[in-house]
């Protein structure tokens, strides 16, 4: 067939650049893709033509939506014959400018409710002694003033992380668990083909997927904001070592994805992006529906592979007990090791005694404190021996 | 036959009892055309894997299948050498006073050693045509398989240090499936063309149906597949794919059902959904959505 003209190339160059405007990733190849289908296929079927623009141009079932919208609005009106050139310039989006985001501030614009720290503080960037940071450590996040969260926060990012591993089936040329029969022959060569010396092999570890769920709702609106920084702290460090393993949800009146915002670097540009995407920042709870969700929509696409799954939240459900019972028992089957992560355990005297905590309980494999930073690092420890099997089945 | 256009893709499709979408229809024609990968992805048993056995038919070509499982490595996806016959080759050798080192290297490493196994198959042609290379949810392949795919894909070649760089004569026709229980890497999905296979339609799968499995009334025919078409509306843990329907459809058939009944629905329900969560729960609804099957306006 015909090789596409000049101008509907530069359309199609346009039309890249204002998919890219809106977030779809698309790469020189793939455009270069795309201009060679159109040589292939009947430019004048609008239908053929939309799936070729599809099928070489979006990778992510997720994205499909949005592409047909743009797709719309940049080819709408046209005869796909013709294609006026001043189109271009109206479609071409400005590139976003990003708003800066203050430190310490998710979700909301400014939070000045009642509480004595609404003035914005200035931001004290001293080190710590190691008296203070010891006090700091066991002081409840929330009784901390804004200074000392934000110290608070730059600890979190000198924890060492020592991810709970397992055996994959991959193997390794280390170790005495079975035979590498390849080597061992190839070895075998240099001695008229005697097997004098045998190699061996043994099974790779790699770290598990971790799969958090956050409580963002009133009550939890504190320790939310500070696990959220202890996650994006543990996943930033999980990336410079080159694993992408931890998937990250939030959840008060519905679930939200935020693990593609938490890979930013900056991780006050990924919480208030955060802030942005979770629609219930400080509302209700209903944990049993968004588990629901969770089991239903995510649990076969993130929970493979032996994954470990922390539930955060203090279990003040609005929902029905019944509900989360049933998805709690499925998610406890459909992972590793199911750790509920529960602020309150640190108040002296509590008792677990809440609705939905009760009927989530015989589902909970570990129920550990996090209001402070002392108990964040006891986290990290667990989470370094998780190897063991569950004790019992329920 | 290798199409020449969108419509004859569909058409060819369709002599083979494949109905396919024209967007569907449109990534295959590309991904002959253009020499990409196709990727397929959708939930199970919407036809994923049944597409590439009628791509091979269509093309009259060689199936290559190459199921994906966590640690797959290179002698169980690319070769492995046939130690057994080697060692005896070389005491063969030994016996009749062969002492060259070089000589014995060169003999037992020669190509009749080689346990050939899907990537390497698919470089070779048959009757001068490259086979159809399936490489079957992926998703459950590691990295570090995904990773070597990507250079596979890119060069058609494989280097066997031993016996140097084979390469393929003409590249294989290659599609990869995916159940999504893992985001597959960026680099490789933007090689590839990608088509995300819906649940069908009423009347598209009323027309499977109807293709797959013969002497099927009518009647049963529309009612299944709106039973169904409902099912899948309702709120499951997994929903049915186009299999079952097809499975559910033939028993139907073989319990020597005309229409369907409330009783006969709830006996084969294991048919339809697989988990007891979802058997239960479309037990109650059984009636209310044989109702709307039923109702002439789902037709």
């Amino acid at each position: 067939m015909t090789a596409p003209t000049e101008q509907l190339l530069s359309h199609v160059v346009g039309f890249v650049r204002s998919l890219r405007g809106e977030g779809i990733v698309v790469t020189p190849g793939q455009t270069a893709t795309f201009a060679r289908a159109l040589g292939e296929i009947s430019i004048f079927d609008p239908v053929a033509f939309f799936y070729a623009a599809q099928s070489s141009l979006v990778t992510r079932r997720e994205d499909q939506a949005k592409f047909a919208e743009l797709f719309r609005k940049f080819w709408q009106n046209l005869g796909l014959e013709r294609f006026p050139g001043e189109l271009l310039s109206q479609t071409t989006l400005p590139p976003k400018r990003e708003q800066k985001a203050k430190p310490g501030e998710v979700g909301r614009e400014s939070r000045s409710s009642g509480e004595s720290n609404s003035q914005p503080l200035p931001i004290v960037d001293r080190a710590l002694t190691f008296s203070e940071t010891e006090v700091l450590k066991q002081k409840r996040f929330d009784q901390m003033t804004e200074e000392e969260l934000e110290a608070a926060r730059k600890l979190l990012y000198n924890f060492v992380w020592n991810p709970p591993e397992r055996r994959t089936r991959r193997m390794k040329a280390i170790g005495k668990e079975q035979l590498d029969i390849r080597r061992s022959f190839r070895r075998s060569l240099k001695h008229q083909g005697e097997l004098v010396q045998l190699d061996w092999r043994t099974h790779k570890h790699k770290p598990r997927p971790i799969i958090a769920l956050a409580d963002v709702s009133g009550s939890m609106e504190r320790y939310a904001r500070m696990l959220l920084h202890f996650l994006h702290a543990f996943s930033l460090q999980q990336s410079r070592q080159g694993v992408r393993q931890i998937e990250t949800f939030t959840f008060g009146t519905r679930l939200t994805r935020i693990t593609r915002t938490f890979k930013k670097r900056s991780v006050v540009a990924a919480l208030a992006e955060v802030g942005q995407q979770v629609k219930d920042w400080s509302g209700g709870t209903r944990i049993g529906a968004c588990l629901h969700t969770f089991n239903h929509t995510w649990a076969k696409r993130v929970l493979g592979r032996g994954a470990i799954v922390l539930v955060i939240s203090d279990g003040w459900d609005q929902g029905e007990p019944g509900l989360l019972a049933f998805e709690m028992e499925r998610l406890q089957k459909s992972c590793h090791r199911l750790i509920w992560l529960n602020p309150l355990v640190g108040t002296p005297g509590y008792q677990p005694l809440t609705r939905g905590l009760v009927a989530a309980m015989p589902f909970i494999d570990d129920f550990l404190p996090v209001h402070n930073l002392k108990s964040l690092e006891q986290l990290v420890e667990v989470l370094a021996t998780v190897q063991r099997q569950r004790d019992s089945i329920h | 036959m290798f199409p020449t256009s969108v419509e004859e893709t569909q058409q060819a499709l369709e002599a083979h009892h494949y109905i396919a979408d024209k967007g569907l229809s449109v990534a295959v024609f590309l991904a002959l055309k253009l020499g990409r990968p196709l990727l397929l992805e959708g939930e199970p048993g919407v036809g994923k894997t049944e597409i590439v056995k009628v791509l091979a038919q269509m093309l009259s070509t060689r199936l290559i299948r190459l199921q994906c499982y966590e640690g797959l490595d290179l002698s169980s996806a690319v070769y492995e050498w046939d130690y057994a016959r080697q060692m005896m080759q070389i005491r063969l050798l030994e016996a009749s006073g062969e002492r060259d080192q070089e000589k014995v290297r060169h003999e037992v490493f020669g190509t009749e050693f080689l346990l050939k196994r899907p990537l390497l198959q698919a470089l070779e042609t048959t009757n001068g045509k490259a086979p159809v290379l399936l490489i079957d949810e992926l998703d459950r392949a590691d990295e570090e398989f995904e990773a070597f795919l990507l250079e596979f894909l890119s060069d058609w070649q494989i280097s066997v240090p031993e016996v140097g760089t084979l390469r393929a004569e003409q590249p294989p026709v290659v599609v990869i499936t995916s159940n999504r229980t893992r985001e597959i890497h960026d680099a490789l999905k933007r090689r590839c063309m990608y088509y995300w296979i819906d649940y069908p339609s009423f009347d598209k799968e009323y027309r499977i149906v109807r293709e797959k499995v013969p002497g099927i009334p009518e009647k049963l025919a529309q009612q299944a597949v709106a039973f169904v078409q409902a099912l899948r509306q309702q709120d499951l843990y997994k929903a049915p794919g186009v299999a079952e329907t097809l499975d559910w459809a033939a028993s139907l058939l073989a319990l020597g059902q005309t229409e369907l009944q409330p009783e006969v629905i709830e006996e084969t329900l294991g048919v339809l959904l697989k988990y007891q969560d979802d058997v239960v729960k479309a037990k109650n609804q059984a009636r209310d959505l044989l109702a709307r099957a039923q109702m002439p306006t789902a037709l």
